[in-house]
């Protein structure tokens, strides 16, 4: 990350048996990173490209993998844009409360209490959404099909068991607020308090503080933790297989019983039962998502850099 | 330096008294809001959620709007913006106390010695089991992960820190294991399983699969952490040691390392529990078994997540004769076991600030 | 329409760190107040009281007096914000702010408070107040650039534009020139001296010379001893101040600067 130009202390050369050694285990091991990310993508590809082409019993209810692995995508995509709606504000939110609105006997708890957000496993939210959440959102459900039934997402008719890609959207957002706002918070202390300053002298709120001097140092950093949170809410698997019901199919309505599955939860609910064919097709969809995911990560640094590059100008 | 200065405009009268709303009026237009709403949930009958979020919503509107007329819109604003950042926290708090509290409270009648201690071989409809199996997996598992995973996050990160400043494959090295925190949990167990399928047929299912698929997820995590406290080492130290004639590898092994001990320590405790959770990769390439295996190359083997998530999607039937509202017996072994789960993922990452805490004055002061 | 400013019995507190203690001044209008003496005495915690920046600090507070014109500064019914628009402020560094041009810098104060501010009223502000900085003829062409392109005497005077944008009754400076080369630095007091016909301006500053050119009056901070609260040694005219102060120890710490 920061490469540092200063001049390393120059040791005597590392000529040294015990040296050698040393050094070609540590350049071993960074090149088994490498070596393991290639060869994810390989074997993913090695199992998964033949799945591409089954017979279409593999598919059902669809035909071919396309239009199969295309519905999945659609709900993945769907499921994580549900999720960043609901907590990029609340993750920003919570960032500039620690950062600058908490008084300090506050700010801490939250912090604390937000951390632990992120150790609950994954297959505890799932269980807590499917059982709990899940029902206690159903009078949401009436009430957005009651008053918000205009709008495609809400078209309903409301769920009555709460299994919907709402609920798992409202989980998933639980589930990435954490890193979100971690990676906000960092980037809003780090605003210099100097331009603070300025801003204050001038006369200006706390809130036009915050827009005039914070904000504009944080942009790059906070496209890059909603672009994480994205990436992994994407990748989420249990939350949503144990919430959703899923049914293969195109749709915005985020409230009605019919829901698409996500690529992650549909190889977990697959998976148990499925033939060696149907296994292949499951890994490709598995090798879609990585693709998928990995351009998301890519194009999050490529924001950031490009906008460190503009400050920096 | 003399230019020409333009007459001065004529200027406003000093005014620094703006009119300002009294410093109670948050409080006031808070107990406003509470009554108001509570007034209305008793008319319409709604439930405690309901008069809460009615109340912070007239609150967000009341308290503006009454700064608008009085203060001008730049307060408003500034009111406005911050009434939404306390109550984007305070609403923050709640996912996880819910969560913890249901947990407690449908986990706790379930834990005793027997569901410690009893597997679910040959258990049916609601006799005694247990999860014994699956924390002898979970151990299992997330060890070997661990064992995989440290030395190659370690090695790696020194040699980020020690060797590779200024490289190229350094900093390929240091953009890829950033890409590897974005992987997908269970794409990482769809590659373990491709690699043993494609070495061992493919109905093979076992333990240490899901060590490797564990072992993609923490490397990561472990490169990153131990990279940043060998940066906290500072350099006269490293320096001191290659005076005395000491070589390059001693003084890693016997300076830099001990010095950052506490907080690579604190990094692999936080890295194990967060892939101690993990269900996906470990249902798809582990699989599922009822009973003891401690054999981690042969055989299925159960985590506890896993079983968590099996006895959700099979709960098996209430019995005809329980009270009404009692839960399937797989959905209270489930709470039973996420208890579980929970505790041991609070405990390790309360030993981990602890460890932190505690090494942290020989680590932390050199450098922010 | 410049304003006086009467600081009477000021006690200013870091929590429960007591750091600048009793002080009594006069800060006329349309004048050049200087507040000099060693680091750590207390000069820009005091600066930073006359326009309540030091609420900006968690913990921050001060007991005692001060009378702007007449109205009591920290009474409650006083708008901080209403204050710093009133009382402006340039920093020891310059501070642009960095995703802004050299225009919008100027504008920024004038944005908060208006929101539609016509284009040739606004050209007309920035132009004014770049002159009154002596800014105008080096960046009339690259208006539209980075405030963070210029050099660091020129973003100086930038932030001095920007804070005389708002038009503001008072000014205060702490240490202005501190990171300046010696160039820019008499720009800038020249700047103070022109400033000074319609500004009352209050500067601290470490540089003896530049205290006795560009001041009127002059405050001696010093600390008692070390771990003991600052406080106002003397306050003087700045002439009788560099001549013949009426304290000792002013007389040593002038002399001791000048060597
Ligand atoms: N934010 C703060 N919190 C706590 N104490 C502070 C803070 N700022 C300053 N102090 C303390 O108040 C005292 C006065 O500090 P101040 O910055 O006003 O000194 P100064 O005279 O401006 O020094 P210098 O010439 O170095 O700028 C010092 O003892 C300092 O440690
Ligand atoms: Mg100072």
């Amino acid at each position: 990350m920061t490469t540092t130009t200063e001049a390393e202390p120059q040791p005597r050369p590392a000529t040294g048996r015990g040296d050698r050694v040393f050094q070609g285990l540590a350049t071993a091991a960074g090149i088994t990173i490498l070596a393991a990310l290639a060869a994810v993508f390989v074997f993913l590809a090695i199992e998964g490209v033949p799945g591409i082409g089954k017979p279409a019993s593999s598919y059902r209810p669809l035909e071919s993998f396309w239009p199969y692995v295309g519905r999945l995508l659609f709900g993945t995509v769907l499921a994580a844009l549900v999720a960043l709606v609901i907590a990029a504000p609340f993750a920003l939110g919570i960032a500039l409360f620690i950062s600058h609105y908490a008084p300090r006997a506050l700010a801490v708890p939250v912090a604390y209490v937000v951390d632990l957000l992120a150790a609950v496993p994954s297959v505890v939210f799932g269980l807590w959404g499917a059982r709990v959440l899940g029902p206690h959102l159903v009078p949401v459900h009436a009430w957005l099909d009651e008053h918000a039934g205009w709008l495609p997402f809400f078209a309903g008719p409301g769920s009555v068991t709460g299994k919907t890609v709402l609920t798992a959207g409202t989980v998933l957002a639980i589930m990435i607020l954490p890193i979100i706002t971690a990676i906000c918070r960092e980037v809003f202390v780090q605003a210099p308090r100097l331009d603070e300053e300025a801003a204050l002298a001038l006369g200006a709120t706390r809130w036009e503080m915050v827009r005039l001097s914070v904000f504009p140092y944080a942009r790059s950093g906070i496209v890059s933790a909603v672009m994480l949170g994205l990436g992994r809410a994407l990748g989420e698997t249990m939350a949503v297989a144990m919430v959703l019901s899923a049914s293969p199919v195109y749709t915005l309505n985020l409230i009605s019983s019919t829901n698409p599955a996500t690529i992650a939860s549909n190889i977990a609910s697959s998976f148990q039962e499925a033939t060696p064919d149907k296994l292949a097709v499951l890994i490709a969809t598995g090798l879609v998502l990585f693709v998928f995911t990995f351009a998301v990560n890519f194009a999050a640094r490529a924001v950031v850099a490009r906008s460190e590059q503009r400050l920096r100008r | 330096m003399t230019t020409t200065l333009e007459e001065a405009p004529p200027r406003r009268p000093l005014t620094m008294t703006a009119p300002r709303l009294p410093g109670w009026a948050p409080v006031l237009v808070g107990v406003l809001a509470v009554c108001g709403s509570g007034l209305l949930a008793l008319l319409a009958g709604w439930g405690a959620v309901a008069v809460f979020a009615l109340a912070v919503l007239g609150f967000l509107v009341a308290l503006p709007l009454w700064s608008l007329a009085v203060e001008g819109q730049r307060s408003a604003t500034d009111r406005l913006m911050t009434s939404l950042v306390w109550t984007a926290s305070g609403v923050a708090v709640v996912p996880l106390a819910w969560l913890v509290l249901t947990v407690v409270r449908h986990g706790l009648p379930e834990v005793n010695a027997s569901f410690l201690t009893f597997d679910m071989r040959n258990v049916v409809g609601d006799q005694q089991g247990g999860i014994y199996h699956a924390i002898i997996g979970t151990l299992l598992v997330t060890l070997a992960a661990a064992a995989i995973s440290v030395p190659i996050g370690l090695f790696c990160a020194i040699y980020l820190v020690e060797y590779g400043k200024g490289k190229r494959l350094a900093r390929w090295v240091t953009f890829l294991v950033d890409v590897m925190t974005g992987i997908p949990s269970i794409v990482a167990g769809l590659f373990a399983l491709a690699l043993f399928v494609l070495l061992f047929g493919p109905e093979i299912r076992l333990g240490f699969g899901g060590s490797v698929a564990l072992s993609l997820l923490m490397v990561p995590i472990v490169v990153r952490s131990t990279e940043e406290m060998l940066r906290l080492v500072p350099d006269d130290l490293r320096e001191a040691s290659y005076a005395l004639g000491v070589p390059k590898w001693r003084t890693i092994v016997k300076v830099v390392l001990p010095t950052s001990l506490g907080g690579i320590i604190t990094g692999v405790m936080l890295a194990t529990a967060r892939v101690i959770g993990e269900t996906a990769p470990l249902l798809v390439v582990a699989g599922k078994t009822d009973s003891v295996n401690v054999n981690l190359f042969g055989e299925r083997m159960t985590t506890l997540p896993v079983y968590i998530y099996y006895q959700f999607t099979q709960p098996g039937t209430v019995p005809f004769d329980a009270p009404p509202g009692t839960e399937a017996p797989g959905i209270a072994r489930a709470w039973g076991a996420a208890l579980v789960l929970i505790a041991i993922v609070m405990a390790l990452n309360l030993v981990a600030r602890l460890v932190g805490r505690i090494f942290a004055p020989g680590t932390n002061q050199k450098k922010g | 329409m410049a304003r006086s400013i009467d600081v009477s019995d000021l006690d200013i507190y870091y929590g429960d760190f007591l750091a600048v203690q009793g002080v009594n001044l006069t800060v006329r209008a349309r004048s050049v107040t200087a507040f000099i003496g060693p680091s750590g005495c207390g000069k820009s915690t005091m600066l930073r009281s006359l326009n309540r920046m030091h609420e900006v600090i968690p913990g921050a507070r001060v007991e005692g007096k001060v009378m702007v014109d007449g109205q009591s500064l920290y009474d409650p019914s006083i708008d901080p914000v209403a204050v710093r628009r009133q009382i402006g402020m340039v920093f020891q560094r310059p501070n642009p702010f960095p995703t802004m041009s050299i225009y919008d810098n100027v504008l920024a104060g004038n944005r908060l408070n208006s929101r539609r501010m016509k284009k040739a009223e606004a050209d007309d502000v920035v132009e004014r107040s770049l002159r009154r900085a002596n800014l105008w003829a080096e960046v009339k062409d690259r208006l539209g650039r980075p405030g963070m392109g210029l050099s660091g005497g020129q973003q100086q005077r930038l932030c001095i534009a920007r804070a005389i944008a708002v038009e503001p009754q008072v000014l205060l400076m702490d240490e202005p020139c501190s990171a300046l080369d010696p160039i820019s630095t008499s720009a800038i007091e020249d700047l103070i001296h022109e400033l000074k016909a319609d500004y009352t301006i209050v500067i601290v500053t470490h540089n003896m010379q530049q205290a006795a050119r560009v001041s009127d009056d002059t405050g001696f901070f010093n600390l008692k001893a070390a771990g003991q609260p600052g406080h106002l040694v003397e306050f003087n005219a700045t002439r009788k101040m560099f001549s013949n102060p009426d304290n000792a120890a002013t007389e040593a710490y002038i002399s001791g600067r000048f060597g």
